[in-house]
């Protein structure tokens, strides 16, 4: 076993729990914290249903970033529904047998990396270009970009410039995922992919990648419009009470 | 007339470009030591300020979940950039919806994180000095909590609720503001932001009831303190006296008379408003609305109904109960509680009201949706009732009405520009460049469709209006209130 295989394997392995691990423990802080008015920007849903379908509208469509800017929502759907694609088509690598819709979506997931970078390109040029967007950036928000540009560019360039050993690489996934461990292709652009998605994986729950648990938390969203009919009282709220006539 | 340049409206960009710190001046007056006395808080700025405040940043993240997620889920797309009236009205980017919020994300990160902590830089992380703390004095009052940037925002992050945790923090330090917390301090002590005792109250509603009759004829009542009646009308204090409020208050009286159904005010609780909102403290906010459980019940009503107020709204319709329910001893055939809107719109469906638009026919009226209404609240029973009920209610009392252009107007509305307790001469020039978004799209309707009145249903809108319309180039008397259009079309005596 190379030295590379070993340190590739441990890095995932770190990087694995770091992600769950901090997501989970961000989801439970989430969670645990009380919303303890009712602050639904109305006009909200009335019912559960309707905060379903407000929040199904807001996570696959960007509903309210559409009614905000035009340029944002197209760069980054372009990017997240190309990531999106992109991912569903890496399960290639993690399944055996490959499921029949992995195999189908194939030809997309390639040409999706495209939209990807391209939607980045698109949100780096506002942040640097509109002086309103580039005064609220800080190094970190440029950083984040450069990374994912970079995972995407050296994901492309395996597809459609330098093939790498697919079935190797597949064998060390399966391998670290049943802790049977094999060696990885010592092949240059895999690896600076590899790291580079494994720092991904290590910084989302540090950084501002936490908008996707925060979504589903956002009590502006996430709330039913019913504060007459139905009384929302948190706990720390309903001890204040207990002096009350 | 101003010591401060008032946007052209012809020539200002629908768009500005930044210019740093223009309005890093402004800053309302402090709160005097006895009057933060009153709401609980120090005095005066503490010596151990730095530690209380960060600790009071600490039970914050764990009592508001808005605060916790919303601290971290910006991602700095710049969607919100251009939807701050503040900004668009002053250029300053600190007024971006993100950069406040950035204001004190910044020092969030730096001690609550794990980034800020060690690689401050990276993310643009500062330490809590002095010089950061009077900026958050600064631009924490230059916000009205309005809620636009929320509507925008694709996590719904709400400046506003950064904007009350700011301002609560700041008063743990002892750093309060004068307008906010004296008027809290009056609402304790005398039952009103306008500190009118209960023998005042009589006298101008005698006085009102005089004025009706002279008027029209007819003996319309505003009662105090009726015990028994059927419903209690809790309104804010403005409409006493203040003009275009009282033509409102006017025509309260004039709808519950000819519905025949019994009302009264209360002298305990003689104010709609609640500034505990504004300064995001909620024992001060729920000690203000339970004074409203305490009339409802000292004076046996059964049904509790709102007057024309945006923020008083809001903390009516979406935190009353949970303040100071459940309200089990009311009528249950009722919402608790329910807007004069609502009520009259009701009336006027079951054609219990006689309206004689053509009493209107003088003016051309445009509805101006007062932002906690529209976005923090409802009426009627389905999503969207505040922005149609007030209007059907101006359509069935006047033959003129226009809505101003689409993206100024429902949960676009811009703020009257002196909402979320900025309603103070000390921050004159906020103020009215705050209501340039608004003002623009009055100048277009105006021009183009010859409106001539502004309708508004809540009390710092008509007070902030009358007051900063004229570095438009408006008149006062173009801002009317809903129930002043209802009163001037309301056929009083029995129905033909
Ligand atoms: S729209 Fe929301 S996520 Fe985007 S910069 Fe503004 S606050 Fe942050
Ligand atoms: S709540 Fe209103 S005033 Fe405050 S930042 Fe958002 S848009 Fe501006």
């Amino acid at each position: 076993m190379s030295a590379v295989t070993v340190v590739y394997a441990l890095l995932f392995y770190v990087a694995t729990a770091i992600l769950v691990g901090g997501l989970a423990y961000r989801i439970y802080k989430y969670a645990k914290t009380p919303a303890p008015l009712k602050i639904p920007t109305t006009p909200a849903p009335v019912t559960g249903f309707g905060v379903v379908l407000r929040m199904f509208r807001e996570v696959a469509f960007f509903e309210s970033l559409f009614r905000s800017n035009k340029w944002i929502w197209l760069f980054g759907a372009l990017f997240h529904f190309g990531l999106f694609l992109v991912l569903a088509r890496h399960l290639r690598y993690f399944t055996q047998p490959v499921w029949l819709w992995v195999y189908l979506i194939q030809p997309f997931g390639k040409y999706a990396a495209f939209a990807m970078v391209a939607g980045l390109l698109g949100l780096w040029g506002r942040r640097l270009l509109v002086d309103r967007v580039r005064y609220i950036s800080a190094p970190s928000d440029h950083l984040m970009l450069a990374l994912l540009v970079g995972i995407g560019l050296s994901g492309a360039s395996m597809t459609f410039v330098s093939h790498t050993d697919i079935v190797s690489l597949k064998a060390f996934i399966l391998g670290l995922i049943y802790f049977d461990w094999q060696p990885l292709p010592a092949d240059g652009l895999l690896l600076i992919h590899l790291a580079l998605v494994a720092t991904l994986m290590i910084v989302f729950p540090i950084s501002k990648l936490l908008h996707v648990p925060g979504v589903f938390f956002s009590p502006t969203r996430n709330q039913i419009d019913n504060p007459r009919e139905k009384r929302h009282l948190a706990p720390w709220a309903a001890e204040l009470e207990r002096d009350r006539t | 007339m101003a010591d401060f340049e008032v946007p052209d409206l012809k020539t200002y960009p629908r768009l500005p470009h930044i210019h740093e710190g223009v309005m890093a001046h402004s800053k309302p007056f402090l709160a005097k030591p006895e009057m933060q006395a009153d709401l609980g808080f120090p005095g005066e700025l503490i010596d151990n300020w730095q530690e209380v405040a960060l600790d009071k940043m600490g039970e914050l993240l764990g009592k508001y979940r808005s605060f916790q997620v919303y601290l971290d889920s910006c991602v700095k797309c710049g969607a919100c950039t251009d939807k701050c009236h503040y900004f668009l009205g002053t250029t300053d980017p600190k007024n971006m919806p993100v950069a406040r919020q950035d204001l004190l994300r910044k020092v969030y990160r730096r001690y609550f994180t794990f980034a800020g902590k060690y690689f401050p830089k990276l993310v643009g992380a500062v330490d809590l000095t002095k010089d950061v703390l009077d900026e958050w004095y600064s631009y924490f009052h230059q916000c009205s909590q309005c809620r636009r940037c929320s509507v925008f925002c694709p996590y719904g992050i709400d400046t506003a609720e950064i904007s009350m945790a700011a301002r609560e923090i700041l008063d743990s330090v002892g750093l309060g503001q004068k307008y906010c917390n004296e008027i809290i301090g009056k609402v304790f002590k005398i039952g009103n932001n306008l500190g009118l005792p209960g023998p005042a109250l009589k006298d101008t509603l005698e006085g009102l009831e005089e004025d009706v009759l002279d008027d029209t004829g007819v003996e319309v009542r505003y009662p105090l303190d009726e015990k028994g009646a059927e419903v209690l009308l809790i309104t804010p204090s403005a409409d006493f006296f203040a003009e275009p409020h009282v033509d409102g208050l006017i025509g309260y009286g004039k709808v519950f008379h000819q519905a025949g159904i019994s009302w009264t005010m209360s002298s305990y609780a003689s104010e709609a408003a609640n500034f505990g909102m504004f300064i995001g403290s909620y024992e001060n906010m729920r000690k203000v609305a339970l004074r409203i459980r305490k009339a409802a019940l000292d004076l046996g009503v059964k049904r509790i109904v709102f007057g024309e107020c945006g923020h008083a709204w809001r903390v009516a319709y979406s935190f009353l109960n949970t303040l100071a329910g459940p309200f089990d001893f009311l009528d249950p055939r009722y919402p608790v509680p329910q807007h004069i809107c609502e009520f009259t719109w009701d009336l006027i469906q079951r054609g219990a009201l006689t309206l004689d638009k053509s009493a209107n026919d003088d003016m051309v009226v445009t509805f101006h949706d007062s932002c906690n209404v529209a976005r923090a609240s409802r009426m009627g029973d389905k999503p969207g009732g505040q922005f149609h009920i007030p209007r059907e209610i101006i359509k069935a009392t006047c033959n003129h009405f226009v809505d101003m252009p689409i993206d100024t107007i429902h949960d676009s509305t811009f703020c009257c520009g002196g909402g979320g307790g900025l309603l103070t001469d000390d921050l004159m020039e906020l103020r009215v460049k705050g209501a340039m978004p608004r003002m623009r799209a009055l100048k277009q309707v105006a021009e183009e469709n010859g409106v001539t009145h502004m309708a508004a249903i809540c009390a710092i809108c008509k007070s902030q209006f009358t007051k900063v319309i004229p570095y438009y180039g408006f008149t006062m008397d173009q801002i009317v209130s809903v129930h002043q259009l209802v009163s001037n079309a309301i056929v009083l005596g029995a129905k033909q």
